[in-house]
């Protein structure tokens, strides 16, 4: 127990990471649920139009930041450093500082549900309310006066100081830690995804912090940065916060992308095509995902040029996108393809995304969009692309590398039923709703009437919705399941052509007995240049120091939370506990012995 | 994927000949919702094309290539530069013809208007509509009255937070944003009644926010603009409605709700002729009895967050039933 709470290890901080999220995950899913099921048919009233709102809210909200981004961490965290030969992440206690911070900003979001009578209000009444989105003015204290938007941006304060330190500490460590021999044109295309991502996370995550401490101050002491009386425009908002949404949007689906990347090559016994060419338009979208931020907005009257520009550089990104997808089916043509459930949700991902791209490609056109923007066809667009598309990318990688992480390979048979419920069940659940939109049902809306007559494609998404709940299940038994009885997986269960295959499962604590030299971009095959490495002795020739725990960055994280609390209780004494709670825990740090 | 595409077929099928579908993106009856549909219905088909390829291709490779015993190691290609450059292009190649129409689209429904175009201020407020024709000097809410085939210019602007004015047979969506002006215009082609709602999350009753948008030929346009100029009718002496306009004159109705000549407020929808719209609480229900009684004993309970609390003392159930039978008379 001690050592899970004090470990600065990759592979355990990974674990905590993916168990963590995946716990969240779950949430997020009984949240989508209760909505479904309120949404399965018109004037329906199994939860109130205030709870509805909350409950969209923190769907939105936890899925993006408390399941889908740190379920990709846990894959960083455990990954990167056995695919580029390091033994740990550059900074490991930072990487447990973290984690910790991830965690209590979770937690600290989710006691929203539970403590409504700390504040004079039910349970189930100060949970975030105005929106993954958070719109102002709507978000302004004068129409939103309960603390039920202090939590989500405090929470959201808290959770991108998270971000951006495992970003800072991702990007030292592929820039510094790389094996000899490795040179960035040899990095495996998982671990590029990772650095182009994490690039996203130091720019984009400052641009929300700036909004959300604008709306803070208006919040907590009056101040008018979005308030249109007092001459200011609460456009600067919709603005600051799809300049850091869009790359956020990237920063979801491109670790996707370099798990499909990986998973491909492996089962279909053929290098990734094109490698060079799914590397830079990885770049390139990381590029161009920064100037496409106001097709988000085409309905807020920016005028025709600005609609045409934006227009225009949102049709552009396509491009790069096309062309990772060509690759990925270049990669399978000609191969000798092995129907691994992984390949299973790589390929589901590669057919999904498509779906997702392609309605993207409807509504990057503004007149088409003003049709769509704020209906259900934009959420059937957001879940082909972060469902279809991350969830799956994200299930293949589960699949691909638990039995590197556990030791234990995941039933194929179960995999298999988890892979096809899904894939029934997201379709029947998502693919109505672009009719559903079109046919004029707003989206975030609570009820509606039986008069649009969208009644029963509703029920059939929330038939797929409850369908896709039915394959998790089938996941989380597997994974129990597995634990016990799971076929053990041995150094490399596939055939992989990166470092991580060439070490036991799961690794030693060290990872590697001696750290290998890299002299090829695939160096576990066989190809016409070269023959494969020779794979690292099981037991290592010299002895090698690995660093013991640290309470501190637990500590020092413990702060943030505490801090938080200060605005949102109007105690003073509290931010002054909080910062003192930061502060030591920094210096504990700081000055810890450097031998344990 | 064959399955999901006959499902789409079958659902847009099913939209042509099932129900009349009111709110419905895919059904214009204007030039404004006209633009947008041929727009879409273009992308459409050059996104069907591109799915049918690139999913045969992937369906394709995974039946091709499936690993077979026997079938020798693949060569390890490692691209195709030509191919690259290919694949590059053909997308860049099918965008510009998405781009020039849609440019050109962008442009044709930026808003403009001929000067003689009916003028009709929208203004959103949590949750309700209010409507004002500038040139004609009347105010209405909730249901907006306009001309067939004559251009009409909204003019689009909040009074709290950011509201959408959707009305989708008419139109694409605009935000009403507080403290800016937005445009949309629109030439109707055929009568009717069409329903919209609020588009952009306002709140605890965005879901409440709609809206109807009566399409009717000119002359019947001006029937109904001289109607609404008009005072209010003058109760019958003796009747439950005279005790109803007692009834509003003495309790908190004035202090929200303008009846012209009886009360100034303006925090609520103008009452001058509610007798003589179709639905109440911004087109949530009917315009009956039943259901005006219910609104008005206690708004909140049927639109969560309504700023028209139960009155303090409770109106007695014979000032209730007055106070219908009032707003009814007013024609």
């Amino acid at each position: 127990m001690k050592s899970w709470l004090t470990t600065t290890d990759h592979k355990r901080i990974g674990l905590l990471y993916f168990f963590t999220a995946f716990a969240f995950f779950l949430i997020g899913g009984i949240e989508a649920l209760v909505i479904r099921a309120q949404l399965a048919q018109p004037n329906g009233h199994l939860v109130t139009a205030e709870t509805y709102n909350q409950l969209f809210t923190m769907h939105g909200t936890t899925m993006v930041f408390l399941a889908l981004m740190p379920l990709s961490a846990s894959f960083f965290n455990y990954i990167v450093p056995l695919q580029i030969g390091a033994r740990d992440v550059a900074f490991p206690r930072l990487n447990a500082f973290s984690y910790w911070v991830f965690l209590l900003g979770g937690l600290f979001l989710n006691a929203s549900w539970f403590v409504g009578p700390l504040f004079h209000a039910g349970v189930l009444n100060v949970a975030p309310d105005g929106g993954w989105f958070g719109y102002a003015n709507l978000t302004e204290r004068q129409f939103s006066p309960g603390p039920n938007i202090d939590f989500w941006l405090l929470g959201l304060q808290i959770l991108g100081i998270s971000s951006l330190a495992a970003g800072f500490n991702f990007i030292v460590t592929i820039l510094n830690l790389r094996a000899p021999g490795m040179r960035m044109m040899r990095v495996p295309a998982f671990t590029w995804m990772t650095l182009v991502t994490q690039f996203l996370v130091i720019t984009a995550f400052p641009v929300i912090t700036v909004a959300l401490a604008f709306l803070m101050f208006d919040r907590f002491f009056g101040t008018h940065f979005y308030v249109s009386q007092a001459g200011a425009t609460p456009i600067l908002w919709q603005h600051l916060f799809w300049l850091f949404g869009h790359p956020e949007v990237y920063i979801l689906i491109l670790p996707a992308m370099g798990i499909v990347s990986e998973v491909l090559p492996t089962f279909a016994r053929k290098p990734l095509f094109g490698y060079t060419v799914v590397v830079y338009s990885g770049i390139l979208i990381g590029f161009m995902g920064w100037g496409v931020w106001s097709h988000h907005m085409f309905s807020v009257g920016l005028g025709p040029i600005a609609d045409s520009v934006f227009s225009a550089t949102t049709m552009l990104i396509a491009v790069p996108t096309g062309v990772k997808i060509f690759n990925w089916i270049a990669t399978l043509w000609g191969g000798d393809i092995r129907g691994t459930t992984a390949l299973h949700f790589a390929v589901g991902f590669i057919a999904m995304f498509i779906i997702g791209g392609l309605s993207g490609v409807t509504h990057a056109s503004p007149p088409a969009d003003l049709q769509q923007t704020d209906t259900y066809y934009v959420v059937a667009h957001i879940h082909y692309v972060l469902f279809g598309g991350t969830i799956m990318g994200l299930f293949a990688g589960i699949y691909y590398w638990w039995p590197k992480m556990t030791g234990r390979l995941l039933s194929e048979a179960l995999g298999k039923w988890h892979f096809w419920l899904q894939f029934v069940g997201m379709n029947l659940a998502f693919f109505p709703m672009h009719l559903i939109g079109l046919l004029g049902m707003p989206r975030r809306i609570y009820t509606y009437s039986p008069e649009l007559g969208v009644s029963d494609l509703n029920l059939l998404s929330t038939l797929g919705a409850f369908l896709i709940a039915l394959s998790i299940l089938v996941f989380v038994v597997n994974i129990v399941r597995t634990r016990r009885r799971g076929q053990r997986a041995g150094n490399d269960p596939w055939g992989g052509a990166t470092l991580e295959w060439s070490i036991p499962s799961p690794p030693p604590v060290y990872n590697f007995s001696v750290i290998p030299t890299v002299a090829n971009r695939l160096p576990r095959w066989k190809t016409e240049h070269h023959e494969p490495m020779r794979d690292p002795p099981a037991t290592p020739p010299a002895p090698i120091h690995v660093a013991g725990g640290s309470w501190w960055p637990m500590l020092a994280a413990l702060g943030l939370p505490i801090l938080a609390l200060a605005p949102l209780t109007h105690t003073l004494w509290l931010a002054f506990v909080g910062v003192a709670v930061l502060l030591g825990g920094i210096y504990l740090w700081a000055f810890e012995p450097f031998e344990v | 994927m064959r399955k999901r595409f006959w499902v789409l077929t079958a659902a847009l099928a099913g939209s042509g000949c099932g129900g009349p579908f009111p709110q419905s993106a895919l059904h214009p009856h204007s030039d404004f919702a006209r633009a947008s549909d041929v727009l879409f219905t273009d992308i459409f088909w050059w996104a069907a094309a591109v799915f049918v390829v690139v999913e045969a291709l992937l369906v394709v490779a995974l039946i091709r290539f499936h690993h077979r015993e026997g079938r020798p190691a693949p060569t390890p290609t490692h691209g195709h530069t030509l191919m690259e450059i290919a694949w590059t292009l053909a997308p860049a190649v099918i965008l510009v013809f998405v781009a020039v129409p849609t440019v050109r689209t962008i442009f044709a429904t930026a808003g403009g208007a001929p000067a003689d175009a009916v003028k009709v201020q929208v203004i959103g407020h949590q949750w309700w509509w209010e409507f004002k024709y500038p040139d004609l000097a009347l105010t209405t809410a909730n249901e907006m009255h306009v001309p067939v085939g004559k251009p009409v210019r909204v003019a689009i602007t909040s009074a709290d937070v950011i509201h959408s004015f959707w009305v989708p047979p008419l139109g694409g969506k605009r935000d009403a944003i507080p403290g800016q002006t937005n445009y949309i215009a629109f030439q109707a082609e055929s009568v009717g009644d069409y329903s919209g709602q609020c588009a952009e999350f306002c709140g605890a009753s965005h879901a409440n926010m709609r809206l109807r948008v009566v399409v009717e030929s000119d002359s019947e346009f001006g029937r109904w603009a001289t109607v609404q100029l008009a005072g209010p009718a003058a109760p019958t002496p003796r009747t439950a409605a005279e005790r109803g306009k007692a009834v509003f004159a003495r309790s908190a109705c004035i202090g929200c709700h303008t009846i012209q000549g009886v009360s100034p407020g303006v925090i609520g929808p103008n009452l001058t002729h509610v007798g003589g719209r179709t639905t109440i609480a911004s087109g949530l229900f009917p315009n009956d009895s039943a259901h005006l009684a219910r609104w008005i004993a206690d708004a909140p309970s049927l639109k969560p967050g309504a700023l028209m609390t139960r009155m303090q003392p409770p109106l007695t159930d014979a000032d209730i039933a007055a106070l219908v039978a009032y707003l009814q008379s007013l024609k």
